[in-house]
């Protein structure tokens, strides 16, 4: 198998409505990511898109992104597994290049959610998980990750503080991030303020321990060894992609603790890279929700189970400390574009492995990671990023 | 020529439902007579709640009825203040899962617990009773045991 490298990374503003259409959406980062690879379409061998359904009314985008972009008549697949779709695809495009069937692969995600009011996307966000058996219940995304904070906070004694305090370093670096939705920064007091962040949403889910939806698109373009070498000064190497799935009701979870999808993808990814938790010196982690971070960081290793908190509340997880998480802003301040997610936090780990991360740049980072997550822990996607 | 009619005795299930046509549409039934049931297979002795219509272990659709009684313990519970398109008017309410040792239940606190925030607590015994909703559909719904 070849080995793959990703030669370009692109992502356009992540905007609350974006004035246009899901192929415009599409372009911008589309651009990015062929003048950051310095290719052309010719170069490009197929394309994977990855957006999740019902949010617009096109069906089967793939075809009408890819016409646009003129990578007609290039191959193009279709991938979908909801908030992790365009990580999903990564790994389609991986395996194209690594077995030999494609040189060079471009993996675009994009969502455009504005169409809908807040209430009809949860609606839409709920019917991701069990149609049949939950959803009569008039469940929602914050309300399962509400769920998984409530068993955490029983195990483990972790407080409503301790998830505000991930919102409160989010916000930190979303101040920093032109790209981000959310750009005001965030003081745990915020949380006590029912007009601000403390507003209820979801026992004990407050306001700000939630992302916001957003419109917005990613674009990766990976190579094999050759191409890459051809076109790229600094190809950021594929070291090892692990990705599972788990009972889509929460009837079928051991636990609630954590998220089994995130620690199986992560077991394969390690393993595939040689690497411990240990080696990673950056890394994006799925944040939909202040709970969904502190489990990622306990489910990657980078704390033991229920060591979560201590590590938030020493700030480990900021730009200064031993493992620094999401400091792009995250999913929290950049907003969260379903099928666009994977792709940009890929770009933003791309960026920092080339020393090119400007005002969030780590020093000498040699390994990053990226944690993407779809649907409550249904789908899960690690990938390991390494430079030369 | 008569139209076969099709049994949609499913959509009658919770508050919205999005599913009309089921192969356990009994379970239904059940929950008329005041019954939570889920589904075993009598081959491999598996048991799903909620019900299945075929079992993946044996490969078989050879299922049999099994009430769901007694206690279970609470999981993990959230109250919501903010709900999806078509449960707004219900706001607020809480949702649970409680562990019975050989499967789970997913569902609702019965809106009669008072304050269920400061009253409810992961690890409580719980029991299940079937109830109606507000708007008069079928469900079933949690109390403290």
């Amino acid at each position: 198998m070849s080995r793959v490298a990703v030669i370009g990374v692109g992502q356009s503003t992540f905007v609350r409505s974006y004035p246009g259409s899901i192929r415009e959406l599409a372009f911008e980062a589309y651009s990015e990511a062929m003048k950051d690879a310095n290719i052309q379409n010719a170069d490009i061998d197929a394309t994977v898109m990855c957006s999740a359904p019902e949010y617009d009314k096109q069906r089967s985008p793939a075809g009408v992104v890819a016409e646009y972009l003129g990578l007609n008549p290039q191959p193009t697949f279709y991938v979908e597994t909801l908030c992790s779709s365009s990580s999903t695809g990564l790994k389609l495009a991986y395996s194209l290049v690594a077995s030999g069937l494609h040189d060079c692969v471009m993996v675009l995600g994009f969502q455009i959610m504005s169409q809908l009011t807040s209430n009809e996307s949860q609606e839409r966000m709920g019917r991701g998980a069990d149609i049949q058996w939950e959803s009569p219940f008039g469940t929602m995304m914050p309300a399962y990750y509400a769920l998984h904070a409530q068993a955490h906070m029983a195990k483990y004694g972790t407080k409503p503080e301790d998830l505000a305090l991930i919102r409160v370093k989010s916000a930190t670096y979303g101040v920093l991030n032109e790209r981000a939705v959310y750009r005001k920064p965030v003081a745990l007091e915020d949380f006590l303020d029912p007009q601000k962040m403390g507003g209820p949403v979801a026992s004990p889910l407050r306001v700000g321990d939630c992302c916001a939806n957003a419109d917005g698109s990613s674009c990766i373009i990976v190579a094999n060894e050759e191409k890459a070498k051809a076109f790229c000064k600094k190809p950021v190497w594929i070291l090892g992609i692990g990705s599972a799935s788990a009972a889509v009701n929460m009837v079928g979870r051991e636990s609630l603790t954590g998220l089994a999808v995130g620690i199986e993808a992560g077991r394969q990814a390690y393993k595939m890279a040689g690497i411990t938790p240990k080696h990673i010196d950056v890394a994006e982690v799925h944040d939909c929700f202040t709970i969904a971070e502190m489990m990622a960081i306990e489910n990657l290793g980078f704390a033991e189970a229920g060591g979560g908190p201590e590590l938030v509340r020493a700030k480990e997880t900021y730009k200064e400390g031993s493992i620094p998480v999401n400091i792009d802003g995250g999913l929290l301040s950049k907003g969260h574009p379903i099928g666009a997610t994977g792709g940009s936090q890929v770009r933003t780990i791309v960026r920092q492995l080339r020393d090119e991360a400007d005002n969030i740049q780590v020093k000498d980072p040699m390994f990053g990671l990226v944690h993407n997550i779809g649907g409550v822990g249904l789908y899960g996607n690690v990938t390991i990023f390494g430079r030369e | 020529m008569a139209k076969t009619e099709k049994d949609v005795r499913f959509s009658k299930f919770g508050t919205v439902s999005f599913t009309g046509v089921t192969q356990v549409n009994d379970f239904i039934d059940y929950l008329e007579q005041g019954k939570l049931m889920g589904t075993k297979c009598k081959d491999c002795g598996l048991k799903f709640f909620p019900p299945r219509a075929h079992c993946f272990k044996s490969l078989s659709g050879n299922m049999e009825w099994f009430e769901v009684t007694g206690k279970g313990k609470l999981v993990s519970f959230s109250t919501l203040r903010y709900g999806p398109t078509g449960f707004t008017e219900e706001l607020p309410y809480t949702i649970a899962l409680v562990d019975y040792g050989d499967y789970k239940v997913f569902g609702r606190i019965d809106p009669a617990v008072a304050e269920p925030d400061s009253n409810l607590k992961v690890g409580m015994e719980m029991v299940a009773k079937t109830a109606k909703t507000a708007n008069g559909q079928l469900t079933y719904v949690f109390n403290p045991a």
